[in-house]
This record gives structure tokens, C-alpha cells and sequence, in this order.
């Protein structure tokens, strides 16, 4: 195989506690500590592991977004992408449309395999991987814990609901990884360094040809219904007193 | 009117509840005609199953032999040629239905409504973002067809008693051999399940081994619970994959959830947020748990569990 892509989406970092506007026009972005998306950090880890083991020739890391995704595709190099490319897009852009871009991507670069995260953390949509499946009409398999390459075909270990469900794919092949895949590597400063040489190219979307879709518009956002503390018990007989008091037990 | 499909989800053998959940939702939406379609190998039992649900207009099977195994990239082309009848087409948000729906989305040309929460208009629904510290209101575009998840916490399931009619429908759409199935690890359990359990005892890091993970069982048995965990506890191999509850896991919605050594991260919160009743049972009383549970026990857990599985025995 030649060429992996793989989407690093710049999200609020997963630490962060997430304040929602007063207005109710949306979650507070401002001064707030931005990331990769966890999940696409394990996709990254992922397709620079299969390279290292001879399985790939280049690991090209690709984010959509403001230019400030710039930061994320430059740690992704330092943890080892050869290189990056930012398609620049102002403000919010639909999965579908996202869908659209790796398609092109992958079929501009002859990828043999796409990995993105299982979700990014902030839309929590999980629908960018199986749509570019549908649109490149190449094979799917999410929600990755294994992947194990054969030659022309993946064999992959899903993490469902029933439990662990193993596929096997024909490549070119379009991954969505789970926390459990591997732990990714920590970036070391002199890669950080090295990363500054790597090339970082800026693609405008209208040159990939795809047109943004007709989106799910928000129309306001708000903070949950909160739950409430409520008592202390001292010890196992006031828990149990407590749990017969509300007829649970 | 709305004319919505849904997509049966099941294990071969019988309708799984979360079909009867995306019914509720689907009754939800104004002058909405129901029906649901069953791929699979043989539908005839599963078929059976959905045509009990209340409000569910007809039955619809799709049977052919690659149907047997639940492969978005075989099921979807199917349910997208059927779909150019409906204004909505439906599924679970279980790992089945956001495998499979984005597929289908993608091949109608449009962007999918994920976990939907509640019903505001034929259109416009609300769902949970950053793991369900934001709650927003969407609307999917006038004119498109609607295609969406269904978080199934946020429902009751549909009641029985209905006798749907059943169609057999054959679709001439080519399917792609370039997903093989191979097999399912299933960690076989007579516990209760814990999507549907309506108590659930879950244990955290601070189990600290497979075996002293047992603890949990025993409670769980003395309650006729399910068995949850959080994601260290997965993580470090006390239990299977798919115990896991939280934003990457299951979301889950028990009258009773009994947290037992686990401190409560958001992400392991967002599982938990519909449930009836939370007891948390940690020995650090600045655990973020205690703030959102409603019964708290400050304590060693291997001290206070053994004494309560005695009492509730
Ligand atoms: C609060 C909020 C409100 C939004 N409102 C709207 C709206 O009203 N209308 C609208 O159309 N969109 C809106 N968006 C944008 C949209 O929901 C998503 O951010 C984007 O379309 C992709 O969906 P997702 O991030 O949930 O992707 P998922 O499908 O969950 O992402 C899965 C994987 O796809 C890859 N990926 C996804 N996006 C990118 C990216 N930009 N760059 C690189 N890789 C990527 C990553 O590997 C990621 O792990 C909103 C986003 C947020 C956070
Ligand atoms: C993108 C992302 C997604 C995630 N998704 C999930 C998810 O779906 N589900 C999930 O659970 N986590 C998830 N996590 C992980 C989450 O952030 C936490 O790391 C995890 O939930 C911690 O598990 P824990 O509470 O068991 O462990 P810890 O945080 O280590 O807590 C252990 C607790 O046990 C208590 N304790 C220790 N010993 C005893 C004792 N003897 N008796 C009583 N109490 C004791 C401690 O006081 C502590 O509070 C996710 C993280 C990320 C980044």
C-alpha cells in the first residue's frame, strides 16, 4: 500500500469543562484550549505503526477547518505524518460535505487506506467514515480495536454493542478507530523541530471540487438539566434504608 | 404527513427493544405513517416481532442470503432504493444504527440528525454535543429527506398488541463483496442486558483486578442487575468491552445505577445522565460522582460491598 490519510479534526480539548454561551448561540470557543481529537490521535498512531511495519509508504495528515488547525496538523507531524494539508474553510462545514473532501483526497492521492476517528468529540455525529465509505463506495469498518493488514485486505476487530465483531475488508479501505486501538506516542522536541520542515500545504476547498452541502442548520443551544447532589449516608444499613425509602430495593 | 421507516435492528433471531424505542420517536413526529423494514437472511420471526409494535402502519422485508450478517455496506444501498417513499428514515443509535445510518444519509445525499433526544417539529429535533454538555436544538433542511439516529435512553419503547400486515419486498440493487463478515465475540451472560436492565451495577478503576471485579457480580446477582464499567476498568481487562458506559460506551437510562469506585468523568457521566436513581460508593468524598448522585456512601468499596450484598441477598 502506498499512501494512509488520516483526518485530524482540531476539537475543545477533552479536559476542558464545557461552558455553553449565555446567549444560547453556542458553546464558548473563545480562549478555550484547543486538541486534536483524541480519537484521531489513535487513528494517527495507527497509520504511522502500519508504515513503520513496512505496510504504507506515507502518512498524509489532513484537517478541514480555520487556519488555526495549522497547530494540530503540525503536532501530527511531529508525531511522525510525512506530511500535512489544511483545506480551508471559514466557519462550519457538514459531515457530508467533510465526506466529500477525503473522497477527493483519497482518490487524488491513490490512498490505499483512510483512518479517521470512531467521533469527534464536540459534534459527537460519528458520521464522516461510513459517508465517505458510501461516497468513494470502498468498504467500511468502524469503531476499530484491531486492525491487522494482509496484503490487499484489513482484517479489522470492531468494538459493538454485542460485543467484539471481526470484518475482513478489501483495500482501499476506510477505517473509523476506537479508544482501545493503541496508545498514541508522545511528540518528542526534537520532532517538534523536524515537523517545521515537513511540508504543510493549504488547499482551498472550491479546488477539490466539492460543494458544501445543504447543512442541519442549529438553531440555539443550551445547557442540560443539570442533576442535583443529593444525601450522604454513613454507612451500608442507611443505604439500604435510603434505597427502600424510594421503593428500589 | 410524514411517512417514516424505520430499520429493524436485530441479532438474526429476534427484534432487538431499540426498534420499539425508534417507534416512540418516530409517533412523535406529526401525522406520522409508520413502517418498519427487516433485512435479514429469514425475517419471518423478527418481522413477526415489529408487527406487534403500537402505531407501526406495515412491516417490510427485504430476505436475501448476504443480509444474514449486519454489514452497512450491503444493507445500506438496499434500504436507499426503498427510501425515496418515505420523509424519514430512522434507526437506532446503537454501534448498529451509526455504522449503518450515515451510510444511508450519504447515498441519499444528505447530512444525518444524530441521537435524536426529543421531537420540536417534523424538522427540527434536539440532540446531545461535547457528550452531552450542550443540548441543540437542529434543523434539518425543508424539502430533504430526514435521515437520523435515535438515542434510545431518551425513549420508552413502543407497546405490543398491534398486528401489522407483513411485505415481502425484493430489490434488484447489486451489493459489493468487499466486506466479509468473519465472526462475533460475544461474552455470553445471564445477566440482565445492560441497555435495558432496569438496575445496573458498575464498578471503576479501583476494582483493581479481574477477580476482585467479581465483587460486582455478586451485588449485581443479589439485585437482578446488569453489570456496567467505566473505561479504565475495561481498559485494564477487570471486564469485557462491552460493559463500558459513557460517551464512548453504552448511554443508558436504569431506575437504580450503582457506581462503585469510579470517579465520575464527564465522559463516563454522559452514559448516565436519564438514569432514575444514582448511588455512588467511593472512598474519596470530593469524588466529581457524589455531585450528581443522588444517594451517596463515602467508603472502601471492598469494605461496604461484601456487607451489602449480605443485606440485599
Ligand atoms: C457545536 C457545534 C455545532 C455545529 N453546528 C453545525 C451546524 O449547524 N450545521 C453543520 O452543518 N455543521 C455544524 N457543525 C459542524 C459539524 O457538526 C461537524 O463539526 C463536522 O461536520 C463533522 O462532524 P463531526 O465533527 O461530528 O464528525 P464525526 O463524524 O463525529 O467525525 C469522525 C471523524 O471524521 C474526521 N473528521 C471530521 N471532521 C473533520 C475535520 N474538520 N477535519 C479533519 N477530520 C475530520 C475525524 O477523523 C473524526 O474523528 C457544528 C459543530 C459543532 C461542534
Ligand atoms: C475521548 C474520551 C472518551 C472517553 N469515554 C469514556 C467512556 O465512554 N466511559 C468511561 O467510563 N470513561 C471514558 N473516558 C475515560 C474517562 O475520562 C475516565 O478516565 C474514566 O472514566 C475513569 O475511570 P474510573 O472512574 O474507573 O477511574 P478513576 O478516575 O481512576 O477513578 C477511580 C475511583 O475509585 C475510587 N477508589 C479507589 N479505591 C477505592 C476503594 N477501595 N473504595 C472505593 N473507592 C475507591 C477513587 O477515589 C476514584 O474516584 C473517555 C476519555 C476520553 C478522553
Amino acid at each position: 500500500m502506498d499512501k494512509i490519510i488520516v483526518g485530524l479534526k482540531r476539537v475543545v480539548d477533552y479536559n476542558v469543562r464545557i461552558q455553553v454561551k449565555s446567549d444560547g448561540s453556542g458553546v464558548e470557543t473563545d480562549g478555550v484550549k484547543m486538541s486534536i481529537n483524541p480519537f484521531d490521535e489513535i487513528a494517527l498512531e495507527e497509520a504511522l505503526r502500519i508504515r513503520e511495519s513496512g505496510g504504507a509508504s506515507e502518512v498524509i495528515a489532513v484537517s478541514i477547518g480555520k487556519s488555526e488547525a495549522q497547530q494540530q496538523l503540525r503536532t501530527g507531524l511531529a508525531m511522525g505524518a510525512d506530511r500535512a494539508i489544511l483545506v480551508a474553510v471559514d466557519g462550519e462545514i457538514d459531515p457530508l460535505s467533510i465526506a466529500g473532501v477525503f473522497k477527493a483526497l483519497a482518490e487524488k492521492e491513490n490512498a490505499g487506506l483512510v483512518i479517521l476517528g470512531k467521533q469527534a468529540i464536540d459534534g459527537d455525529n460519528s458520521q464522516v467514515p461510513q459517508m465517505l465509505a458510501a461516497l468513494w463506495g470502498r468498504p467500511q469498518a468502524t469503531f476499530a480495536s484491531g486492525v491487522t493488514i494482509n496484503g490487499d485486505t484489513a482484517r479489522v476487530v470492531r468494538e459493538v454493542d454485542a460485543g467484539l465483531e471481526t470484518v475482513e475488508v478489501d483495500l482501499p479501505a476506510v477505517l473509523s478507530v476506537d479508544l482501545r486501538l493503541n496508545e498514541p506516542r508522545y511528540v518528542k522536541l526534537p520532532d517538534i523541530m523536524k515537523a517545521k520542515k515537513k511540508p504543510l500545504d493549504e488547499v482551498p476547498l472550491a479546488d477539490l471540487g466539492v460543494e458544501a452541502g445543504p447543512p442541519i442548520r442549529e438553531l440555539s443551544c443550551a445547557a442540560p438539566a443539570g442533576r442535583q447532589r443529593g444525601v450522604t449516608v454513613d454507612d451500608v444499613a442507611g443505604l439500604v434504608a435510603a434505597l427502600k425509602d424510594k421503593g428500589l430495593v | 404527513m410524514a411517512r417514516i421507516l424505520i430499520v429493524a435492528e436485530h441479532d438474526g433471531s429476534d427484534l432487538n427493544s431499540s426498534t420499539a424505542k425508534c417507534v416512540t420517536c418516530a409517533a412523535a413526529i406529526d401525522g406520522s405513517e409508520i413502517d418498519i423494514v427487516v433485512l435479514a437472511a429469514d425475517a419471518s420471526v423478527i418481522a413477526a416481532q415489529a408487527a406487534e409494535l403500537a402505531s407501526v402502519n406495515r412491516v417490510l422485508t427485504i430476505e436475501r442470503e448476504e443480509n444474514d450478517k449486519p454489514l452497512a455496506a450491503v444493507l445500506a444501498p438496499q434500504i436507499a432504493s426503498i427510501a425515496g417513499d418515505y420523509s424519514h428514515v430512522l434507526g437506532a443509535s446503537s454501534t448498529f444504527g451509526k455504522d449503518l445510518m450515515p451510510h444511508v444519509a450519504a447515498l441519499l445525499g444528505v447530512n444525518q440528525v444524530s441521537d435524536i433526544m426529543t421531537v420540536e417539529g417534523n424538522h427540527t429535533f434536539k440532540r446531545p454535543v461535547y457528550a452531552g454538555n450542550a443540548i441543540v436544538t437542529v434543523e434539518a433542511p425543508e424539502g430533504s429527506i430526514v435521515v437520523g439516529t435515535v438515542r434510545i435512553a431518551s425513549w420508552q419503547a413502543a407497546a405490543t398488541g398491534n398486528a401489522a400486515p407483513v411485505e415481502s419486498v425484493t430489490t434488484a440493487t447489486e451489493l459489493p463483496s468487499h466486506t466479509r463478515y468473519v465472526g462475533l465475540e460475544s461474552a455470553v451472560s445471564d445477566r440482565p442486558d445492560l441497555q435495558t436492565a432496569a438496575r445496573v451495577v458498575a464498578g471503576g478503576r479501583a476494582l483493581g483486578s479481574e477477580e476482585q471485579f467479581g465483587l460486582i457480580y455478586k451485588l449485581a446477582d443479589a439485585l437482578g442487575a446488569g453489570v456496567g464499567a467505566s473505561r479504565a476498568a475495561v481498559d485494564a481487562g477487570y471486564c469485557p468491552n462491552d460493559m463500558q458506559v459513557g460517551q464512548t460506551g453504552k448511554i443508558i437510562a436504569p431506575d437504580l445505577y450503582i457506581a462503585i469506585g469510579i470517579s465520575g468523568a464527564i465522559q463516563h457521566l454522559t452514559g448516565i445522565k436519564d438514569a432514575g436513581t444514582i448511588v455512588a460508593i467511593n472512598k474519596d468524598a470530593e469524588a466529581p460522582i457524589f455531585e450528581v448522585a443522588d444517594i451517596g456512601l463515602v467508603g472502601d468499596l471492598f469494605q461496604v460491598l461484601p456487607e451489602l450484598t449480605e443485606a440485599l441477598s
